[in-house]
């Protein structure tokens, strides 16, 4: 009877300290969000949005340059990754079996774990060295090959959710392969993929440290693609370890809106997700 | 699927397959640059360190001594930094992570699922640059005040000796922590998810409790945990941004907690830009090569052991083989 009686009291330890996991986990995720919403609400303003950077002691300015700049690195970086991505998903869930497929597979869960510091220092000696000019196009770059093994899986596993029966159909009507998936496959999966470029643009807009060095930051209003540009986590880097209070209530500021980014492509994706998964088992 | 047998016999074949063949390679090539990328890397990242490699060898991960002014570099500090803050936040988040795994997939009532398998992913969402914003303002004075709080007698312990500073080892050690579990438990949960549910009934017909039946199955699904958990160890070696923020940059070799450090990632991080000279630059490109190894390892050892895992997972057939019907039997 004792026996058994620790073995109740073990086991409901255990469920207990599972769960006492959970919320040791949600304590500082809630924390981070307090303070953001604390400290970055507050700093947000039209002037934060509109200005350019102040020199030093200069009180106002805000982070539109920053802004900016990080639109034009995720548009050149999703410029590049996009088109990549979508086909190498499509090449590997088109002809799954083969040995090449796999290889790309491969290659993309590998790239998919390398540290955003290194491919910082490959976009660096392929983007920055030759020309040596820090530059917004380096910048894209670094952030495509952070975005290409994310589209390309999410493709690939996208396009697999459509029944094999509409391809078949359309081969069976003598359509060829290239436009049974191009003309049949791929828009059946459109939405999905579509979603997926989302997801992955969240993952890389905050991403800082393939930047230090190939985008390198710039205090002024620049849209140019062959010159350094100013991005949003950069700018909140630069801010956060500077001495000055007012630079760091902007910090926050920035901070706050890269999540209140990042949520809201995180949302748009899991409605569109969900919502496709609902017309799937229709 | 090539291969049938319309396509043969219909006039247009030869269109047909020229088309196919044309599709094939045009999307193999470009799909090949995945692959191109990925051994670019590793190409520009020899080629870039090839000055240090040459003129220190081996020397280079034995010395202690960093110094770009007199062209002496030795990055065992860093890379004691690196290992000491990515085994502690493992230790740490490690059994987090687990744990919530275990929650998630075998405890929780269904309506709580969702909500906390979406804050747990939002734990992965927020970028780097925002968990060092909030070490640097919010953790860094608290670690701060419980170093304060320590009790002397503790602090003749090398674990716990220095000035308490705040940032340090332990900040880091603890945000990456905080990095790691959604990505560990994850994983952890996809692996208990595959972990056939007989595995748990058969437990529980034995007159198993809750913890022995979960522990049954954490027990089967072994492989794939200690996957889940290296994959967290890939992300905290590679961690960035957040590390810098709070670890002080300082490169020295010491167990304390404490102290202020340095990682891999932090020294490419700081003094990348600042390389005035190509032995400067070689050398923290070494830092970077041995980095993206040392990754790729882990990854590649995690997602076999995770694969492994639901492979094995798969072919335990969770019914006894079933009866074949004698209408199936080929007569």
């Amino acid at each position: 009877m004792t026996r058994n009686r620790r073995r109740r009291l073990v086991s409901g330890l255990f469920t207990g300290l599972c769960g006492a996991a959970v919320v040791l986990a949600l304590i500082p995720l809630i924390f981070i969000l307090f303070y953001l919403l604390k400290k970055g609400v507050g700093a947000l303003d039209l002037s934060f949005f509109v200005r350019n950077p102040r020199p030093v002691g200069e009180h106002g300015g805000g982070f539109a340059n920053a802004i900016v700049g990080t639109l034009i690195l995720i548009g050149t970086a999703a410029l590049f990754a996009v088109p990549v991505g979508v086909t190498a998903g499509l090449y590997t869930a088109e002809y799954r079996g083969t040995r090449f497929a796999a290889a790309i597979r491969f290659a993309a869960d590998l790239l998919n774990g390398v540290p955003s510091i290194v491919v910082g220092i490959f976009a660096y000696s392929v983007a920055v060295l030759p020309v040596k000019r820090f530059s917004a196009l380096a910048g894209g770059f670094a952030l495509g090959v952070m975005m290409i093994p994310i589209v390309a899986r999410t493709t690939e596993e996208l396009l697999r959710l459509v029944p094999d029966a509409l391809r078949d159909g359309a081969l069976a009507l003598g359509a060829t392969r290239a436009k049974a998936a191009l003309s049949v496959v791929l828009p059946a999966a459109l939405p999905g993929i579509l979603t997926g470029i989302l997801v992955a643009i969240a993952r890389i807009a905050g991403e800082t440290a393939p930047l230090l060095f190939t985008a390198f930051g710039n205090r002024f209003f620049s849209t140019r693609l062959d010159q350094p540009i100013a991005a949003l986590p950069i700018q909140v880097y630069t801010y956060a370890i500077s001495p000055y209070e007012e630079w760091h209530r902007q910090a926050w500021a920035g901070a706050f809106l890269l999540v209140m980014i990042i949520l809201v492509l995180s949302i748009l994706a899991r409605t569109a997700t969900r919502r496709l998964e609902r017309m799937h088992r229709a | 699927m090539n291969e049938n047998g319309l396509s043969r016999t219909g006039r247009r074949r030869p269109r047909r397959v020229a088309d196919d063949a044309f599709f094939r390679t045009a999307t193999g090539l470009v799909g090949g640059i995945v692959i191109l990328i990925t051994l670019a890397i590793a190409f520009e990242l020899v080629r870039n360190s090839g000055l240090s490699i040459a003129k220190f060898g081996l020397r280079f991960w034995t010395g202690r001594v960093w110094d770009p002014v007199s062209g002496e570099f030795g990055a065992l500090p860093f890379l004691w930094g690196t290992l000491y803050s990515s085994f502690l936040a493992l230790a740490i988040a490690g059994p987090i992570a687990i744990g919530i795994a275990v929650y998630l997939s075998e405890l929780a009532p269904g309506v709580l699922r969702r909500p906390l398998v979406f804050l747990t992913e939002l734990l992965a969402a927020i970028p780097s640059i925002v968990y060092g914003l909030w070490g640097v303002f919010v953790l860094i004075p608290l670690v701060r005040g419980l170093e304060k709080g320590m009790p002397d007698a503790l602090r003749k312990f090398p674990l716990f000796s220095g000035p308490p500073l705040g940032v340090g080892m332990l900040s880091a050690a603890l945000i990456l922590a905080v990095m790691v579990i959604p990505f560990s438990s994850a994983v952890a949960r996809e692996v208990l998810h595959a972990v056939p549910s007989s595995q748990r009934e058969a437990a529980y017909a034995l007159g198993a409790t809750r913890f022995e039946a979960i522990r049954a199955a954490l027990f089967h699904g072994r492989t794939g945990i200690v996957g889940a958990l290296l994959l967290g160890l890939g992300r905290a070696l590679g961690e960035t941004m957040a590390v810098t923020m709070v670890i002080g940059n300082n490169p020295q070799i010491t167990p304390s907690l404490f102290a202020p450090q340095h990682t891999m990632a932090a020294v490419i991080a700081n003094e990348f830009t600042e390389a005035a000279d190509d032995l400067y630059l070689h050398a923290l490109v070494e830092i970077g090569l041995v980095l993206f190894a040392v990754t790729l390892v882990i990854n590649f050892l995690s997602r076999l052991l995770i694969w492994t895992m639901e492979r094995s997972a798969r072919t335990v057939p969770a019914p006894p083989a079933p009866v074949p019907l004698p209408s199936a039997e080929p007569a």
